[in-house]
């Protein structure tokens, strides 16, 4: 090292943010090396809460396996189930009928409203502002106690089955979904006044921390992040799943690539998944839940398949493959909060502390999903 | 890019598949390059792309001068044949496009270079995969391990692994 001036400057110190702390939302560590306030290296470490799910995937049958999958991403569980039927269901040949992807459809869009409204919440949290969790937590309750009638569970969802869901909803679930629409977007415009123009949030989350379209790509981070990039990347729309294609609603983008800018997409892909939940409810056929014969032990053909779902927080992919047994020879699953999480360290080069906070804020991390 | 271009490009590195054996009266056949076009809606992949160990590389660059993203890389033990087969995931941002790309590595010398250079993100998903599987990606700026315990000194989904 030299001497003078410049070494007192260049001096750096190692702080370590969490695995225990707040603002990781989950056991994840974050090793910084910090120049005074500012960020020289942001090492994220993971694994805290490994389970080696993919192996419990491959010693037990597809059935027994399910109820594994809503404990990845355990705020919004249904798109984790959605992904791993639907890989399943792709390689053993099994049609879903037309209700049950309806049905399928309008609880997932639930549970995206729900793991967005405590998304806000938890990152306002992040940002020093506490009232607004009350508010969104609020909201959030009455997804849960609709979904809790009909699926049984609160969070950890097992409520899609290879072939359908595995109870039908009812009219007070149809009733109170309607009500929840109504009563979320009258409740929309209080969120953005005291939120989205509240001048110290603003100042927290414009032009910080800002990634380009092309960072997104690099890292394969999904989800709101590359659309609050610029990027219209949304599998429901470009590999469309279930029946998507039926409704119209459109992907929200932002280009600037700051806090603010995927603030502002899952904001507006609330509402856009309340217009979902209104044209599925209107549309909604009759018929069963389940497909016939579905066999109680499946065995699907030798051979992989990949599935892609527009997770609440990204891209979730299941990569199967099958050697023709009642077990999964080898199960992939592809979490969007793992590659949304691997740019941190790149983007938090030379923020400020409480910036790049804002940023591991932004990203809406589920740990659990990352570690699987 | 279209797929027949990427086809096209892929054709150049993909490896040839073994002829099938002359019989008494037909000749050789030609080996065929690895190229598949598959369904999307039966197999949830347009392009299934099976290339040697050595031009993953070649594979990559490919992609990302398609302005494809990585979406992950992961391993499958086929313990019968000795062998680890590496599989990446890319996925077209505009098209939804979706391209596998295979490569086998014997299980005694599991070896091929890392494309953490041209995919940064990469470099998690090979530093997963060598927790996993105990894949040696050369090259690679610090292959540690992420998931498992610093200290593991096993690949738990290598199929003859045993708690």
């Amino acid at each position: 090292m030299t001497q003078g001036t410049q070494s007192i400057h260049r001096e750096t110190f190692v702080l370590n943010l969490g695995p225990q702390h707040p603002a990781t939302h989950g056991v994840l560590r974050i090793k910084l090396t910090m120049d005074g306030e500012y960020i020289e290296d942001a090492e994220p470490v993971i694994g805290y809460g490994h389970r080696m799910q993919e192996k419990m995937g491959e010693n037990r049958s597809y059935a027994k396996y399910l109820p594994n999958t809503a404990r990845l991403d355990y705020v919004a569980a249904m798109f984790n189930t959605h992904g791993y039927v639907c890989a399943v269901e792709r390689l053993a040949g099994i049609a879903v009928p037309e209700r049950a992807e309806f049905i399928r459809v309008i609880t997932a869009e639930l549970n995206r409203v729900a793991s967005h409204l405590l998304w806000v919440g938890a990152f306002l949290v992040d940002l020093g502002g506490f009232t607004p969790l009350l508010y969104t937590f609020d909201d959030r309750e009455q997804i849960l106690d609709l979904l809790e009638a009909t699926t049984g569970a609160r969070l950890t969802f097992c409520y899609y089955r290879f072939g359908g869901v595995c109870n039908d909803i009812d009219d007070d679930f149809v009733a109170g979904t309607r009500k929840f629409i109504a009563h979320l977007r009258s409740r929309m415009p209080m969120y953005h006044a005291f939120i989205t123009k509240n001048i110290i949030f603003r100042k927290r989350c414009e032009e910080i921390a800002v990634i380009s379209a092309e960072t997104c790509r690099k890292f394969g981070a999904t989800g709101p992040v590359i659309r609050g990039s610029g990027v219209a990347y949304d599998v429901r729309k470009l590999e469309p799943y279930s029946v998507y294609p039926r409704f119209n609603f459109n992907v929200p983008v932002y280009p600037e690539g700051d806090c603010m800018a995927r603030y502002r997409v899952r904001m507006d892909e609330i509402e856009e998944s309340l217009r979902i939940l209104e044209q599925a409810l209107d549309q909604l056929p009759g018929g069963p839940v389940m497909a016939e014969k579905v066999p109680r032990i499946l065995k699907p053909a030798k051979g992989d398949c990949y599935f892609n779902v527009e997770s609440a927080r990204g891209t979730f992919g299941v990569r199967l493959v099958s050697d023709g047994t009642d077990k999964a020879y080898r199960l992939k699953l592809r979490s969007p909060c793992f590659s949304n999480l691997s740019l941190f360290q790149e983007c938090s080069r030379g923020l400020l502390l409480p910036d790049a906070l804002a940023l591991l804020g932004s990203l809406d991390l589920v740990i659990p999903d990352i570690d699987r | 890019m279209s797929l027949e271009n990427l086809t096209k490009k892929f054709l150049e590195i993909a490896v040839q598949s073994a002829p099938p054996a002359p019989g008494p009266d037909t000749p050789a056949a030609e080996p065929q390059p690895l190229v598949v076009a598959t369904q999307h809606a039966v197999k949830g992949y347009d392009l299934d792309v099976t290339v040697p160990p050595e031009r993953v590389l070649d594979a990559a660059r490919i992609m990302d001068e398609a302005a494809f993203m990585l979406e992950s890389i992961t391993g499958v033990d086929w313990l019968a044949e000795q062998q680890l087969e590496v599989v990446y995931d890319y996925t077209c941002l505009v098209s939804g496009a979706r391209v596998t790309v295979r490569a086998r590595v014997p299980r005694a010398t599991p070896e091929l270079p890392s494309i953490e250079a041209l995919h940064p993100g990469a470099n998690w998903h090979e530093r997963e995969a060598h927790d996993f599987f105990g894949l040696i990606f050369t090259g690679h700026p610090g292959l540690i391990a992420l998931l498992l315990p610093e200290d593991a000194t096993f690949h738990p989904l290598l199929k003859d692994f045993s708690a």
